[in-house]
């Protein structure tokens, strides 16, 4: 009886310590890139990276400003239409697409959540940038918004599917109409587990490159109007990182970071939403 | 006019199962009446078909009538929005609104169903309902504490009192007691005794015992069919139908 | 519209004492009328009688469906099992009273045999037991209920004497022994009596301390 007990706890520790080794290899690569970008990056880490445009080659010290700038415009644009359009076909599929529309609609919005970033790129510079002859930050806000959308059309939808059936039972039980049912419960229910959905698709778009080759293109200056060539972090960070000059190269570890912080700030948020849950 | 519901040939079906059959049974105004039976009888489908809780179910059926005041309520004329707000429901599961505090939860049914009031005036009928689901007392102080936070039985008296709130004439409820411990189900049997000088409840229960304790009038459910429709004191001590009598006494099957 | 469960047992508590008060009287009057020669008010206590099995059948049903649709336990199952048979006791203390007055219908058609002095004695006795086992009944009252068993002996001992004393007049005169037999029977129906209030305090005893007192000698 002992030595089988004495195995079976032996079995137990091995597992766990496989479990624990396999968590910490799926989150070693985070710190190994983080200080890697900040060791490689570190000479380049000033203030004037967030306030200062780009300088010519050569020419130390400058900025990104006009690419967190761009982001922003960008990220914000794709957002402030993509919120209402994704979070209504959110609701669309959770409460009432029961049908074979719904079903194709759902079908669709996973497929477009799986389209390759750089395709969004290409359709975006096909559908908009040679109609209108010039890149732009509409063009680019359009391809982030591709990829924003279905993502939050799926975590609206799943998000309402956690509000559990009583919630609306009860609240069709004390008279209320349907439409004001789901506005005014389910969702209101499901807020952080939306607004949730929509920051971490918003991190995602913030460090989107590819769409944006083929749209915003880049601007080493201030933006000078929405329908005008934009300059974008990640756009920048490319731009550097394949550039054949050594401060250049800096500069894009020092932009990496800056990145790789927006996304930070916006992941935390989005715990602070589940969190304040209650 | 003495019953508050006539139900007439009230059959059901989901989909191919049909889940009531022919139905007759008047429900008397200000009294409680148990439907009881064993799993699977109809008796929650019954009571969901009294104020069509069931008109969002895919593949769900009714025919015959079911008169609420005189007037037939599956008839194209009723809204049943309007409907619900008459014929209110409690359910087995305390639901109160997650991310609502207490008072929002009272309150809800009354903020959106198109009458302007002032704060003072939802402030009155809170405090009324929560002291008619003898909750008042308990909650005066914690009126902003969210309603997920109250205690099982708590939390189920303050669904009686949000379906209160919008003065409903009926109210159904659905296994009211089943999640609760023994000391919260006689507070809402003692509640639901009180209630009935004012409305008129239907209880849906498993519990015999609960349907002696609080019924006025006990239906008797089996595989879709009303068995028997009497006083409690008669179904209890001398059921006409020995399929009662072999249920309440436990000989059944 | 559903009483509470707590009105419900007050209100069987109330029926319960209605129904006492109710077989005191009768018994009160019909030793009245016997001893006081007054036949006018036999009619009056045949008329309480009709009340009180309106009673009988009343006590039984609340009790019964108090046990069917409250399931009440310990203490209050006690006290229901109680009353079903105090019930019955008081109800054949009605049944006693009734048969002293049909004694008394013949009693007062013909002269005294003798003055009423032990058949009073008796009587006022049993009522006596009976009003304290019915108090005892409301208030939980062990000790007046023991009390009240031991008097019983008394009223035993009161009829054997009012049945020797009889004899003698039968034996002295013949003529007397209808009469004679009668007052005996009263005087059996005055023990019963007071048999009947025995059992409620056997019953109140058993209701307060859940000890049963029956069938055990001299108190138990």
């Amino acid at each position: 009886m002992e030595t089988i007990a004495y195995r079976r706890r032996a079995a137990d520790k091995a597992a766990r310590a496989l479990f624990a080794l396999s968590a910490l290899l799926v989150v070693l690569p985070l710190f190994l890139i983080f200080f890697d970008l900040l060791w490689k990056g570190a000479r380049e880490l000033k203030w004037t990276l967030l306030t200062d445009l780009p300088h010519p080659v050569g020419e130390p010290g400058g900025g990104i400003a006009n690419g967190i700038l761009g982001t922003l415009t960008m990220a914000g644009l794709a957002m402030a239409g993509g919120i209402p359009l994704a979070v209504m076909s959110g609701i669309y599929l959770a409460e009432y697409g029961r049908g074979k529309f719904a079903a194709t609609v759902r079908f669709a919005v996973d497929m477009l959540a799986g389209v390759p970033s750089i395709i969004m790129g290409i359709f975006g510079y096909v559908l908009w940038v040679l109609p209108m002859k010039r890149f732009s930050a509409w063009a680019g806000a359009a391809a982030l918004a591709m990829i924003f959308i279905p993502v939050v059309v799926r975590t609206t939808e799943e998000m309402l599917r956690t509000v559990p059936q009583s919630v609306r039972e009860a609240a069709l039980a004390l008279g209320i109409e349907r439409w004001k049912t789901t506005l005014f419960i389910t969702v209101r229910t499901a807020t952080a587990g939306i607004v949730t959905g929509i920051l971490l698709a918003m991190a995602r778009i913030v460090g989107e490159t590819a769409p944006l080759l083929f749209t915003a293109l880049g601007n080493q200056f201030w933006q000078s109007g929405l329908d005008q060539p934009i300059a974008a972090v990640p756009l920048q960070i490319f731009s550097y990182a394949i550039s054949p000059y050594e401060d250049w190269h800096d500069k894009a570890w020092a932009g990496a970071v800056v990145l790789i912080g927006m996304v930070f700030l916006i992941s935390a948020g989005a715990r602070y939403f589940t969190r304040v849950k209650k | 006019m003495e019953n508050a519901l006539q139900v007439k040939d009230l059959c059901a079906w989901f989909g191919e199962h049909q889940v009531l059959k022919n139905i007759t049974m008047d429900i008397r105004r200000n009294s409680v009446t148990s439907v009881m039976g064993p799993s699977g009888c109809g008796k929650s489908t019954f009571i969901r078909c009294l104020n069509r809780m069931h008109d969002l179910t895919p593949g769900f059926r009714v025919s015959g009538d079911v008169l609420f005041d005189g007037r037939n309520i599956y008839s194209e004329k009723i809204d049943p929005v309007l409907l619900r707000r008459k014929v209110g429901m409690v359910f087995q599961q305390p639901n109160p609104f997650p991310r609502m505090s207490a008072f929002e939860n009272v309150a809800v049914g009354l903020k959106f169903n198109g009458k302007k009031r002032t704060r003072s005036e939802m402030a009155e009928v809170v405090e009324k309902s929560l002291r008619m689901a003898a909750l008042w007392d308990e909650l005066k102080d914690h009126l902003d504490r969210p309603g997920t936070s109250l205690s099982g039985g708590q939390q189920q008296r303050l669904c009686i009192a949000r379906a209160l709130a919008v003065e409903p004439e009926v109210l159904l409820m659905d296994e009211p007691c089943s999640a609760l411990d023994p000391v919260s189900s006689a507070k809402i049997e003692e509640l639901i005794e009180d209630l009935s000088d004012k409305y008129t409840i239907v209880v849906v229960t498993h519990n015999m015992q609960q349907a002696g304790r609080i019924s006025d009038f006990v239906a008797f459910f089996l595989l879709g069919d009303l068995i028997e429709l009497d006083k409690a004191a008669k179904i209890f001590t001398n059921p006409a139908d020995k399929r009662t009598e072999e249920y309440i006494t436990g000989r059944f099957g | 519209m559903k009483k509470h469960y707590r009105e419900e047992l007050g209100n069987l508590r109330e029926t319960v004492l209605r129904m006492g008060g109710l077989v005191e009287q009768m018994t009160h009057r019909a030793i009245q009328a016997l001893v006081e020669r007054k036949i006018e008010m036999l009619p009056e206590v045949q008329a309480m009688e009709t009340q009180v099995n309106q009673l009988h059948i009343d006590i039984d049903e609340i009790c019964l469906e108090m046990i069917a649709l409250r399931q009440p336990t310990a203490a209050d199952l006690r006290f229901i099992a109680a009353a079903m048979k105090i019930n019955t006791d008081m109800e054949r203390i009605g049944d006693q009273a009734i048969n002293i007055t049909e004694r008394a219908e013949f009693l007062l058609a013909v002269p005294p045999v003798k003055p009423l002095i032990d058949i009073p004695r008796m009587a006022e006795i049993a009522k006596e037991m009976l009003r304290d086992a019915l108090d005892a009944f409301v208030n939980g009252n062990v000790d007046l209920a023991y009390g009240t068993i031991k008097k019983d002996d008394l009223v035993d001992q009161l009829k054997d004497q009012v049945f020797r004393e009889l004899l003698t007049y039968m034996m002295a005169d013949p003529g007397t022994i209808k009469r004679s037999l009668d007052l005996i029977l009263v005087s059996r129906h005055v023990e019963r009596i007071a048999d009947h209030a025995t059992n409620i305090c056997e019953d109140v005893i058993f209701m307060v301390k859940g000890k049963d007192v029956r069938h055990q000698g001299p108190l138990a």
